[in-house]
């Protein structure tokens, strides 16, 4: 095995820019992201002005943020696995990585990591440049995203959301590796999506679901994909809590990381390579 | 061939070709129903969390939503071919082929794809109304009955116009465009909550310019016998999803004006 990060660095740094230059596709994301977006906060502003029963873990303009932070952040959900390992192997080609003096699993997973960053980038950017950043200039600030809670919370964000894509694409291999021995794509990506937008809180933030499901939600390892970096902005998680939640995303990822090196192994013992 | 015979032969040959992958089929279905179904779970939980919001309860919501679902599935199993014409007919070519047919090109673009995955979002459309049922205890009486299956047709026509609006879009920029998308998925997600929740600049978006207000909303205040909190008055209620009908009759005027300015990417 050759040494040292540098290959995966550079298989990295190549995927990143192949992907970037996707960016129609990053502009038809971000529009839809902001439809869905603006629908949400819509629905919650009527439900918080409204409420019969007013008790409710976050304020109306936290979860607006809330909303925002999670539609930037969307594409880094991991609800389907890298489209170039599916096609890998439905050609055969997969064979070719077999041959490479390279960790297979560091392979696809640096890989999987900057497919999924270097989309999530230009969308991000672009929403925070429209709802941080221009909102507040025509007078939407009540519809913004706020900044951060204080610097500190700032700083553990930062720590979070890397956190966030070593989680997330520890997830995307676990559904490369599906793909990989079931020989298709179709299956996981139909079922995996539903789970993975309700307990990542991309659907309806984490804290508004009902208070009894409220530890187990913080403790699956989906929260760390888009709740716990988010409540840490804006100040939701702060000081032991914040920590427990960096934590936990750390946890997730560690043992992700091991279940699919583990299955790794048994899949690629056993791989059959289609094509002539 | 009288054109429902073809239609039917269409129909037949895509059973066919997608029975031969039965598990494929039901997984995708599978997972159509419950990619549908979380959105009616984060209802329940706002509605949980705050019991009801401007009068309006989770029966009501889940009545919206549930025939909103049931015509968009419907809409959705037969235009297809409107909904990829993009990729798969006009960057490609294929297009010429289906103009030299002797028939339109519309009744070949339905006949295209009848995807069985569209019964997993009926399946959904059909639980939720009937939980919406359960929870306000509605009786379906034969005039709640027609109301519900006028919005159902006006519903599937105005989505089908949607659908046939974006592949029109694509004689000109020559491919699929997934930004339409906002108009159908998220149709169906705004369609899902009252009207009166929303700004009045985006009510006006939904009732005026595409009309989904007038396939869900007005419908299902006739069929709660409410009287519209935006104060429509109560005959046009039932009468609203007719809009349906005259959107996709605009749109199939659009097409026809895109198919005669079609030119072939082809050599």
């Amino acid at each position: 095995m050759i040494e040292g990060f540098g290959p995966y660095l550079a298989a990295f740094a190549a995927r990143f820019q192949v992907m970037l230059q996707y960016r129609a596709a990053a502009f038809a994301g971000f529009v839809t992201q902001c439809w869905w977006g603006a629908i949400k906060i819509t629905i919650y502003a009527a439900f918080f002005a409204d409420a019969v029963r007013w008790r409710s873990p976050m304020t109306l303009s936290q979860a607006i943020t809330y909303t925002w932070l999670a539609q930037a952040f969307f594409i880094l959900t991991p609800w389907a696995g890298d489209p170039e390992v599916a096609a890998k192997v439905r050609t055969g080609a997969v064979g070719y990585d077999r041959l490479r003096p390279l960790d297979a699993y560091g392979w696809w997973y640096t890989n999987s990591a900057a497919w999924m960053t270097a989309r999530a980038v230009p969308r991000a950017a672009l929403m925070f440049g429209l709802t941080a950043v221009i909102f507040p200039l025509v007078g939407l600030r009540a519809w913004s995203w706020r900044p951060p809670a204080d610097a500190e919370a700032c700083a553990l964000f930062a720590i979070s959301v890397l956190l966030a894509v070593l989680l997330s694409s520890s997830v995307v291999m676990l559904i490369n590796l599906c793909v990989a021995s079931t020989l298709t794509d179709r299956g996981v990506n139909n079922l995996l999506p539903p789970l993975v937008i309700v307990l990542s809180g991309n659907l309806l933030p984490l804290p508004l679901f009902p208070d009894w499901a409220r530890t187990a939600l913080f403790l699956q390892p989906f929260a760390g994909v888009v709740d716990i970096p988010v409540r840490i902005y804006f100040g939701g998680l702060a000081g032991p809590l914040a920590w427990t939640g960096l934590g936990l995303q750390l946890f997730w990822t560690v043992i992700l990381i091991a279940a699919g090196r583990f299955w790794m192994g048994s899949v690629m013992g056993r791989l059959q390579v289609q094509g002539g | 061939m009288g054109s429902l015979r073809l239609l039917c032969r269409y129909f037949a040959a895509s059973l066919r070709a997608q029975a031969q992958y039965p598990g494929t089929t039901l997984l995708t279905a599978t997972g159509a129903f419950a990619v549908t179904f979380i959105d009616l779970f984060a209802i329940a939980a706002l509605f949980a969390r705050f019991g009801r919001v401007q009068g309006w309860r989770f029966g009501e919501v889940a009545l919206f939503y549930g025939l909103v679902s049931i015509s968009f599935a419907i809409a959705d199993f037969v235009s297809r071919g409107f909904d990829i014409l993009g990729t798969e007919f006009i960057r490609t070519g294929d297009f010429d082929r289906v103009l030299l047919r002797p028939r339109s090109a519309a009744l070949q673009l339905i006949g295209y794809d009848f995807r069985l995955r569209c019964l997993g979002r009926f399946g959904q459309g059909v639980v939720v109304t009937a939980i919406g049922t359960a929870a306000l205890r509605f009786h379906w009486d034969l005039g709640a009955l027609a109301i519900a299956t006028f919005a159902v047709i006006g519903g599937v026509a105005l989505f089908c116009g949607l659908l046939v609006l974006q592949a029109t879009l694509s004689f000109w920029t020559v491919e699929s465009l997934e930004v339409a998308n906002v108009l159908t998925y998220g149709g169906v997600q705004a369609a899902q909550f009252p009207l009166s929740l929303y700004a009045p600049w985006f009510r006006g978006f939904l009732i005026f310019v595409v009309p989904l207000g007038c396939v869900a909303y007005f419908p299902v205040v006739a069929l709660l016998g409410r009287h519209d909190p935006l104060g429509a008055p109560d005959w046009f209620l039932p009468l609203s999803p007719v809009f349906g009908l005259v959107f996709l009759a605009f749109a199939l005027w659009v097409w026809g004006f895109g198919v005669r300015r079609y030119t072939s990417t082809g050599t």
